[in-house]
């Protein structure tokens, strides 16, 4: 067994482990907790199934977006979990066998794990993304040119799919904000947390820097939109923990935000109709540039990330000021 | 046979406890976490699909002629983000039912719909 | 170089003896502010001297000064996130563990 071999199987053990601890947690804190070390083994994992882009997103969305979500949750509701009654373990329990069992024994046709001669390798598409896709587009990072350019239709329908949750969640819980909030948080933020404010202070430059660096570096490396939409949103959602809302609203108000989660679609099919108007199809880069295809490519490309990590970054911080807005009840 | 599955089988058993998890518990936080686990494995089933021996990640660089597949990362990679919507759409529901009902228990909640269909 | 190699196999082994006996610090210190303790090392020195062993062994001038940057980044944020923890532990009112004096002595 190579060294990568025993690293894999020593991280799926870890997340096997972590998977039946979290089912067991009554305390619902620490099942949150446990699902970020999930998500943050997982991110690993997939660095050693050579998956970088899908690390990179999953360590950001899992590890970081998910816990402060659920935590949150959490902070609105209660923490402790009742028993399972007997009548829910036995048929559920009997149920996860068997699928298991099921799939256990489907998997035999399955082919091997890094198996070269397995169908998803030797389709001809796989020439097309990683050979073709160099003189169309020379984009060095095939996944993101597959995603905003061979698949763009795709990724649009999935920033409308963001666009629609955080509609979803401001609808929710957006509402008349009651007016002892204020004092508790004040009283909250006199607490002595200097230490915290200091150091979260110092890095907010370099977390949005970095969310640009990753937004522009997207097509020749780890990157694009979506992770810098999540960096880009967790740097304010670090501020607005640590400084309180009427601070950083002072910063990033509501309603920029809400303005800027539909900017970053209109970006997006914006795009595509200024191709259709320039003679090409919906979301046809090349027209941007007719004498020279592939830097019409690179445009398009850029464009449709920037659209896309405004959205990602607005609705994640938009999401996370109203949770808040809801009071915490303690 | 079992060397090259074993990775397959162990993703097998992680999304069933997800299910497990989605299934038996009745609070409606231990459901989306549950959820969450699943979703994840469901992602690392995709993505170990695309692996090839000896490959590398699918950023084309001098030298290297074997490359893992960008698709399954591409399909996965809008997975994720979806994932994280409809999650976070799951805590505001979950969190306006504890407002209406004061649990989130989801026995608790029906028992409290069917007191109060009984009542009428 | 051998002896570029020899050093940095020396910081990977200290840093994993690091993580490792934080990680049986954390199953065995009896109290929260000592378990923080052993987490925050793991974290903070750990990490920093598998980065630095990994800096040795720098195919060129790019990735070693992202492992320097992302060797600093950990340096500033584990401590923080160590008194994060023990400063809220503390306000919420967790007792630091007190050593149990026999009464009959």
């Amino acid at each position: 067994m190579s060294s990568l071999d025993l690293a894999e199987a020593v991280l799926l053990g870890i997340l096997l482990v972590t998977a039946l601890a979290i089912t067991r947690a009554r305390s619902l804190f620490v099942a949150a907790m446990l699902g970020g070390l999930f998500s943050l083994v997982t991110a690993s994992l997939f660095v050693l199934l050579d998956a970088v882009d899908v690390a990179f997103t999953e360590a950001a969305v899992g590890a970081g977006i998910s816990t402060v979500l659920f935590i949150t949750a959490l902070a609105l509701t209660n923490s402790q979990e009742a028993t399972t009654p007997r009548r829910r373990v036995i048929p559920a329990g009997l149920v996860a066998v068997l699928a298991t069992a099921g799939l256990i024994y489907a998997s035999f046709d399955l082919p091997g794990v890094g198996d070269p001669d397995s169908p998803v390798q030797t389709h001809p598409i796989t020439d097309t993304y990683l050979r073709e896709s160099q003189q169309d587009l020379h984009v060095p990072n095939t996944v993101t040119g597959v995603l905003a350019s061979y698949r763009g239709y795709d990724t649009l329908g999935e920033v409308v799919v963001i666009f629609t949750a955080g509609i979803g969640v401001l609808l929710l819980m957006l509402g008349p904000r009651r007016p002892a909030d204020e004092a508790r948080d004040r009283a909250y933020l006199q607490a002595e947390y200097r230490v915290l404010r200091v150091v979260s202070k110092t890095l907010m430059p370099f977390i949005l820097l970095f969310a640009l660096y990753v937004l522009l570096h997207g097509e020749y490396g780890p990157g694009g939109g979506f992770q810098a939409g999540v960096i880009f949103g967790a740097g304010f959602i670090l501020y607005t923990l640590m400084f309180g809302l009427a601070a950083v609203q002072r910063v990033l108000p509501m309603r920029t935000l809400v303005v800027l989660v539909a900017v970053g679609v209109l970006i997006y099919a914006g795009v595509g109709v200024a191709t259709m108007a320039l003679g090409g199809g919906f979301l046809d880069y090349n027209e941007f540039n007719p004498g020279n295809p592939s830097g019409g490519q690179v445009a398009g490309i850029l464009l449709i990330e920037v659209g896309v990590g405004i959205t990602v970054a607005a609705v994640m911080v938009a999401m996370f000021y109203s949770l808040i807005r809801r009071g915490v009840r303690r | 046979m079992t060397a090259t599955h074993y990775t397959y089988w162990i993703i097998f058993a992680l999304m069933m406890i997800g299910l497990y998890a989605v299934m038996s518990h009745g609070n409606l936080v231990k459901k989306l976490i549950g959820l969450n686990i699943f979703q994840v494995a469901v992602f690392m089933f995709f993505i170990s699909l695309g692996r090839v021996d000896g490959g590398s990640p699918p950023i084309i660089t001098e030298g290297i002629e074997v490359y893992s597949h960008p698709l399954p990362h591409v399909l996965i990679l809008t997975a994720i983000v979806v994932g994280v919507a409809t999650t976070s759409v799951g805590v505001a529901i979950a969190i306006r039912i504890y407002e209406a009902y004061g649990t989130v228990e989801e026995d608790n909640a029906l028992a409290r719909d069917a007191a109060e269909e009984a009542a009428e | 170089m051998i002896a570029l190699e020899v050093a940095s196999s020396v910081l990977l082994l200290a840093g994993s003896l690091f993580a490792v006996t934080g990680g049986i610090g954390l199953l065995r210190f009896p109290d929260f502010y000592t378990r923080t303790h052993a987490a925050g090392l793991m974290d903070s020195a750990g990490a920093v001297l598998i980065l630095l062993g990994l800096l040795l062994l720098a195919p060129d001038l790019g990735s070693g000064v992202r492992l320097l940057l992302i060797a600093a980044f950990l340096l500033i944020t584990g401590p923080t996130a160590t008194h994060a923890l023990a400063h809220a532990a503390r306000n919420d009112g967790v007792r630091v563990w007190a050593e149990r004096v026999d009464k009959k002595r």
